[in-house]
């Protein structure tokens, strides 16, 4: 057997953390990136263009400088308005910024442009007659998004929602620079006290590809699954 | 130049964070930054034709090992390949007593390798993407002219893969500039490394990293209007008439 020198539980913690971080992540992008595509899709003029801005920013600037920016200066903009809370109403709040929270954060925001993206199209793939459908059902716009909008714009979402995702996962490696025990950091430091760095990171680099497998596998059923009703195009 | 310098330091005076000598910083880190996307992207596209034709290829023991090399470098986060190079590259046999180790020591080269590898990778499937959607009517065209397999490469399949390729391409390269930000932490003094120094010296992370993020966001834009500019150029032929 390959010799880890103890650090397999601290590996395994790291893959858990990978894991949550990754699924939190994913659905604070999700929800972020229905908003931007209802923003963007919007006939206010402001709304548009804040999901805009917010698009454009984002996928403009690297992950780790947007993650750096937001960590280093969260906390600092955090404690700049709790100071303000004090002097003005004399509440005395303390909030610190964990990494974990951080690296949800930072990579839901990045990834909430991105899905924006993936809905927006995705909605706009939608046969317009099936929302007036549904109007004419006497559907509010509520039930609409549930019942007919939703179901019928992840069939066209999920390829872009499986690439958003495996994108996703690899980023939650930078977390690690900005200080939270995954496991790529937890291979590093290994790696170094070890001098061994291909076993740990050859390890590592196997629970990456094996999540991916596992997850290319669920998109594969949930596609299935959303594509009930069409006949596959052969 | 003087008179340049002067003014700037004039206009620098009441700044604390932005002196000429941060600037610098930021500067030289352009210029690494610059080189190592450019140059991991020149030969991981130079790599990357051959690696596309073979991964179509009928025999398996050519498809199967490309296959492999880019499911596992697209599969696995650029940093752990990069770890992986950075410090595994230390421990070749022997290495540390070839002439190899002047430069292998330094964190520039073993960057630009993990750099280069991953980027190969994805422009592999960029182009086997692109390749595979010749048109079939294409082929059977160059087929009756009596094309050998090699002439129908070069004159028929290749260059207009290419030109499908392009807008994907250009994906790549955006998407590699923002990897490369990653150089910074095998201590790299990129242009993310010279806003993470800024920031640990004077502790203003908004300074340090929105600058930064203002010059990435130029360099995106950059990029982004020279391939749209490309694709005008070279996809002229499909778009619609009279548009």
């Amino acid at each position: 057997m390959i010799d880890l020198h103890g650090y397999g539980p601290r590996l395994a913690e790291g893959a858990l953390i990978t894991v949550e971080l990754a699924v939190l992540s994913l659905v604070l992008a999700i929800l972020l990136g229905l908003i931007t595509a209802s923003a963007k899709m919007s006939r206010s003029r402001t709304a548009h263009a804040i999901g805009t801005l917010y698009t454009t920013i984002i996928r403009g600037v690297p992950d780790l400088v947007l993650m750096m920016l937001l960590f280093f200066g969260g906390q600092i903009g955090i404690n700049a308005i709790t100071d303000q809370l004090y002097a003005r109403f004399g509440w005395d709040i303390f909030i610190n910024v964990n990494e974990f929270v951080a690296g949800v954060i930072t990579i839901g925001l990045i990834f909430g442009a991105y899905m924006g993206e993936t809905f927006r199209g995705a909605f706009l793939a939608v046969d317009s007659g099936q929302i007036e459908a549904g109007r004419a059902y006497g559907m509010g716009p509520w039930l609409v998004f549930r019942r007919i909008r939703f179901p019928q714009m992840m069939r066209h979402a999920i390829p872009g929602l499986s690439n958003n995702w495996m994108v996703l996962l690899k980023t939650t490696a930078l977390v690690s620079v900005i200080g939270l025990s995954d496991m790529v950091r937890v291979a590093a430091e290994a790696s170094k006290a070890t001098r061994e760095p291909f076993t740990f990171m050859i390890i590592v680099a196997a629970v990456y590809l094996l999540i991916a497998s596992v997850s290319e596998w669920a998109f594969a059923r949930l596609q299935k699954r959303y594509d009930v009703g069409f006949g596959e195009v052969k | 130049m003087e008179a340049l310098t002067s003014r700037l330091e004039a206009l620098l005076a009441d700044n604390s964070i932005f002196t000429l000598q941060t600037l610098g910083y930021y500067g030289e880190g352009l210029v690494t930054t610059v080189q190592l996307v450019f140059l991991s992207l020149v030969i991981g596209l130079v790599a990357a034709v051959p690696l596309a034709i073979g991964r179509g290829s009928r025999h398996r023991w050519i498809s199967l090992p490309i296959f492999l090399y880019c499911y596992v470098f697209r599969g696995t986060p650029l940093l752990v390949q990069l770890y992986l190079i950075y410090y595994g590259v230390v421990f070749v046999e022997g290495i540390q007593d070839t002439w190899l180790w002047v430069i292998l020591e330094k964190p520039f080269v073993p960057a630009l390798i993990a750099f280069t590898l991953n980027t190969a990778a994805y422009t592999t499937e960029i182009f086997r993407g692109a390749i595979k959607a010749t048109a079939r009517g294409e082929i059977e065209a160059a087929r009756a002219y009596g094309m050998s397999d090699r002439l129908m490469l070069r004159r028929i399949v290749l260059p207009s893969a290419f030109r499908r390729a392009l807008p994907a391409y250009g994906n790549e390269v955006i998407f590699m500039l923002h990897a490369s930000a990653i150089a910074s932490v095998v201590t790299i003094m990129d242009l993310t490394g010279a806003a993470r120094f800024v920031y640990a010296r004077f502790y203003a992370p908004f300074d340090a990293f929105l600058f930064v993020a203002a010059i990435y966001l130029c360099l995106t834009f950059a990029i982004l209007y020279f391939f749209r500019w490309l694709e005008r150029r070279l996809l002229a032929h499909l778009k619609p008439a009279g548009g």
